[in-house]
């Protein structure tokens, strides 16, 4: 208990600190102003997203293996924590968009296989709610976040080369081709605070599923005596 | 037995099968002509128009077909309990996999076939002379849809809620073939036609890959 407090306020400390310095330690971006602050925040939770998707892959592909119960709360922990943190990309993302660009949302590839993945993985835990007996239910699941993690490079690709013909965003092409030095400390700052969130989310959520699978255990020795 | 020969004499029982009833076959044709009739009211049908749009409208109308057609594949064989035989049948489960996907490709691509020449009148689309590219567009692309369609099936066909559930875990995931497909034919019936092989080559990449998925996972998908 005590280990999970720490962490929890670790987590939120850094997150609150990483705030602090995308807003008043990093330098001024000289076209974009105010405005490109955002990013620390975007691209954090973006990074972290997709770590907790990797973590619940691995996962999935454990559970297939070894059968054990922790490798499908771990599974769902990390997918429901990446969605969570992909969500606010998706969101975070148009907000900074419509005054940068001047539309919310363009075609290309990176957004686009976003929102893709973001949907796999919506289907996934859609699929977790529609299959009772819990053996079943983790063993489907992890098949299909298995086949759900390999088509995301695919749709990155098929993309990428189809669909992105029109000058892909200038500003900020990727995380590092402009990144000026004064704000390489608070970006990789900022992507650790949210490393240490998201871990603290995924052993969170981790407990709960932890929990409701005992309690499903009492309930049904409860019903055989 | 080797495991193709396992598959063929599948194949063979799941063609039998469908051609007894062809009620499979009959509903996904008709199905795939109401779509690509109504589509024609979403956009202006001339010439210009459809060649832009067209190709694009027909693979969305394949793959919703799909999505209802691979349905069946799983469900058939719950109702008298024929999985279980099929897998003590067997020695290797991935056969009932190939069998499945050969006969889903069969039945996508015979649908398609009949779909060509009436699309191209309808919308006044000509793929004059380039028949074999289409025809390997249209192998690839439905080995493609039936692979994932078939893992997908035998997922959904264990969940509450199914027929809505195999179109939802599986469009997204179709993504990448839609892409590709869809700017190979644009470009087969285009005004200037050409072979776009890097999008053949990007269909192979996704056939492989989750064959090989499939044949790694399958027999999981398939556990009691």
């Amino acid at each position: 208990m005590a280990k999970r407090m720490l962490l929890g306020a670790a987590a939120v400390l850094l997150v609150i600190a990483a705030a602090y310095a995308s807003f008043f330690v990093a330098p001024q971006e000289r076209t974009m102003g105010v405005l490109q602050r955002i990013f620390y925040f975007h691209v954090s939770c973006a990074w972290a997203g997709l770590t907790a998707f990797s973590i619940g892959f691995l996962a999935n592909l454990l559970y297939v293996w070894k059968r054990k119960q922790k490798y499908d709360w771990l599974g769902v922990s990390c997918v429901e924590v990446g969605v969570a943190f992909t969500t606010v990309v998706l969101i975070s993302g148009p907000i900074w968009a419509k005054p940068a660009w001047g539309i919310y949302w363009t075609w290309d590839a990176r957004l686009t296989s976003t929102f893709i993945l973001w949907l796999l993985y919506i289907s996934y835990l859609l699929l977790r709610t529609l299959i009772e007996e819990p053996d079943r239910r983790a063993l489907l699941s992890a098949l299909f976040g298995i086949f759900a993690f390999i088509d995301v490079p695919i749709v990155f690709g098929a993309i990428r080369w189809w669909r992105t013909q029109h000058p892909a965003p200038v500003i900020m092409g990727g995380p590092n081709s402009g990144l000026a030095a004064g704000m390489v400390p608070t970006f990789f700052f900022a992507v650790f605070a949210m490393h240490v969130f998201m871990w603290f989310l995924i052993a969170e959520r981790y407990s709960l599923e932890k929990m409701r699978s005992d309690v499903e255990l009492l309930r049904q020795e409860a019903e055989v005596t | 037995m080797g495991l193709l020969s396992n598959a063929g004499a599948l194949l063979g029982k799941e063609v039998r099968t469908e051609f007894r009833s062809r009620e499979l076959l009959s509903t996904t044709i008709v199905f795939v002509l109401i779509v690509v009739v109504l589509f024609s009211f979403t956009f202006d049908p001339t010439a210009n128009e459809s060649r832009r749009f067209g190709p694009g409208l027909l693979w969305l109308a394949f793959l919703f077909a799909a999505s209802l057609m691979l349905q069946p594949c799983f469900l058939r064989e719950q109702v008298n309990d024929t999985l279980s035989a099929l897998r003590l049948a067997v020695s290797d489960p991935f056969a009932i996999f190939l069998a499945k996907i050969g006969a889903n490709t069969l039945f996508l691509l015979l649908t398609e076939l009949l779909m060509l020449p009436v699309f191209a009148a309808l919308f006044n689309v000509s793929f004059r002379g380039q028949l074999p590219g289409i025809l390997l567009t249209f192998f690839l692309g439905s080995l493609g849809i039936s692979v994932a369609g078939t893992a997908l099936a035998a997922i959904s066909a264990q969940a509450r809620m199914r027929e809505l559930l195999l179109p939802l875990l599986l469009l997204p995931l179709l993504a990448p073939i839609l892409v590709a497909s869809t700017e190979v034919t644009v470009s087969l019936m285009g005004p200037e036609p050409f072979m776009q092989w890097k999008g053949i080559g990007f269909l192979v990449v996704f056939d492989v890959v989750f064959l090989t998925a499939l044949w790694l996972f399958g027999e999981y998908l398939l556990e009691e």
